[in-house]
């Protein structure tokens, strides 16, 4: 029990949201726990809430959108709205869904671009630079140290926009949609960062639609629907979940034509998320035996 | 009906970066086709030769009869509609209804065509029911295809949509599909530039790939996604199908699931017999 308690970094009790303009509530009555050192996806179509609930467990709702929060919202330990929001920024670090609006627009290079956070902490200077040039040197955008902000691409944006959140060390990182301008390299490239992440101990929370990506990574998964969680546990028993086909969301490639081959009178031994898992899952090397018997 | 050609064209920018180089492509009028390659290879470049939103600095590129170098920006657009790949840079107007419109109300169609253009684009782009909101009240996702209403509402022959799968969910992609089978119907030239590969493989038969500021491939998907010299050229990864083909050990050229799968049920009935 004392264990459980511990290791919970993050708890929502029956939370429910509406923003101030909105008839509906936005988040409806949503409750979860989110281990310590655990790697959770957020997954659902777009307008389901996810952006909202990534808001919420950043404490941006309630300090800076208004509107009616009910439940309790609990961050290591203390409830959100006992936080300022400073305090939670430093332990929470927030990547935005849009590389385009993240960048500060008051800083002329990559480099102090990444060394803004810092600075606004009152880091020391010799720290900063050290800080920064470790970062740049994990994220590979040394190259872009020296370029204007503004003048990236969209790739290159999203990869400044992690970089100048990492550099802040918070134990905490949510991501919305990382991925979204990068090419498949590039992607893996930040999946393997997150990874990093992981292993150094933090507590990863994100959003995105690359199933095949989540599968890989990601320990747990949230199904989010119209505000409410739908499904939420291990990643591979919510995308084996019968349940999951109904909500309309995409799956991992491979499960989508191994759920086909089932319908269709194929035994699963299992249901596979990765691609390495379909041939030992569709028991293919006997099939490929008995079709010279 | 327009076709599109650029003749070895090469792209500086102003402060020396060069772009592209010595680079030729010939894309008929109503063809569909993909640009892939990664980030910085030129795609984005190469498209806004296209639409006279930057002219070659070698070489010359042809819009139908017109050398894009003797025409304005905005009068080659209306040949050849541009949907930029963030839908911040394009958007303008504090109603969805309005910014659609904006386009072929500008180009001085008459009202009725005007009306009919818009509505006609926000119904195949599934924003009909939010013609009235703010564009900045929807969600990314949602924004990215108001962005492609105002550019398919301004009938241009040729439209060019850069990274339109990014951050669409399941209900995304399948509106994507459709607008796609009803440009093709319509006798529009589709340019996609994405890194969405099995987009690529379901919906479009030729390819260009890019990388190093030129073409290095042109071919349709098969002979691109099984060519292991392109792809490591290119740095791209075969669509997920073409990877569990590869691991059931099943022949080359398989890369939709609906292939994948007519295969497998194949071989697994004729073990049932």
């Amino acid at each position: 029990m004392e264990d459980t308690y511990m290791n919970t970094i993050i708890e929502m009790k029956n939370v429910s949201y509406r923003y101030p303009v909105s008839d509906d509530w936005n988040i409806k009555n949503v409750s979860f726990t989110i281990e310590k050192g655990k790697f959770t996806a957020i997954i659902g179509n777009n307008g389901s809430g996810k952006t909202t609930l990534c808001n919420i467990i950043r404490g941006f709702i309630p300090h800076f959108y208004k509107g009616n929060l009910e439940g309790d919202v609990i961050v290591d330990n203390k409830r959100i709205v006992e936080y300022q929001l400073g305090q939670l920024g430093e332990k929470i670090g927030y990547v935005f869904q849009n590389p385009f609006i993240q960048v500060s627009g008051v800083k002329d290079t990559v480099f102090d671009e990444v060394a803004y956070g810092l600075e606004n902490l009152g880091v020391e200077e010799n720290e900063i630079i050290d800080r920064v040039n470790e970062i740049l040197k994990l994220i590979e955008i040394e190259h872009l140290r020296e370029k204007h902000p503004m003048e990236l691409s969209g790739g290159q944006r999203q990869r400044v926009a992690l970089a100048s959140i990492i550099v802040m060390n918070p134990d905490i990182l949510v991501i919305d949609e990382p991925t979204s301008q990068l090419d498949p390299i590039g992607t893996e490239h930040v999946f393997n960062i997150i990874r990093l992440m992981k292993d150094k101990g933090k507590t990863i929370i994100l959003v995105e639609h690359k199933m095949d990506l989540i599968a890989e990574y990601a320990d747990n998964l949230i199904v989010i629907q119209e505000g409410e969680i739908v499904l939420q546990g291990p990643t591979r028993d919510v995308f084996a979940d019968s349940r999951f086909g109904k909500y309309n969301i995409q799956y991992p490639h491979v499960t989508e034509v191994a759920l086909n081959l089932q319908k269709n009178g194929v035994t699963l031994k299992y249901v596979p998320i990765r691609d390495e898992e379909l041939p030992e899952s569709i028991s293919w090397a006997s099939v490929g035996e008995s079709a010279y018997d | 009906m327009t076709e599109l050609q650029l003749k070895n064209v090469s792209f500086t920018y102003p402060d020396g970066t060069k772009a592209l180089e010595n680079l030729t492509l010939t894309v008929p009028a109503g063809q569909r086709l993909a640009i892939i390659g990664q980030n910085g290879a030129g795609k984005t470049t190469a498209v806004k030769l296209m639409n006279g939103l930057l002219k070659p600095t070698e070489g010359e590129v042809t819009v139908g009869e017109w050398h894009t170098k003797d025409y304005t920006t905005a009068q080659v657009s209306r040949k050849v509609g541009y949907v930029f790949q963030n839908p911040d840079d394009q958007i303008f107007h504090n109603n969805v209804a309005l910014e659609v419109q904006f386009g072929p109300k500008n180009m001085g169609f008459d009202s009725e065509r005007v009306s009919l253009l818009t509505d006609w684009a926000m119904k195949l782009c599934g924003i009909y029911h939010v013609s009235h909101e703010n564009p900045y009240n929807l969600p990314y996702s949602v924004r990215k295809f108001v962005t492609i209403a105002s550019v398919l509402a301004m009938d241009s022959d040729v439209i060019i949509l850069d990274e339109p799968t990014a951050g669409q969910d399941r209900v995304g992609l399948d509106l994507l599909s459709k607008l796609l089978d009803e440009l093709e119907k319509k006798g529009k030239t589709v340019i996609a530039i994405t890194h969405d590969m099995e987009f690529v493989t379901d919906y479009f038969s030729r390819i260009v790939v890019m990388a190093n500021r030129t073409i290095i491939a042109d071919d349709d998907s098969e002979h691109i996604f099984y060519n292991p010299a392109i792809l490591e050229e290119s740095m791209l990864k075969p669509p997920a199908v073409a990877k569990m083909a590869n691991l059931l050990g099943l022949e080359k050229g398989i890369l939709t699931k609906d292939q994948l799968l007519s295969v497998l049920k194949e071989r697994v009935l004729m073990r049932g017999r």
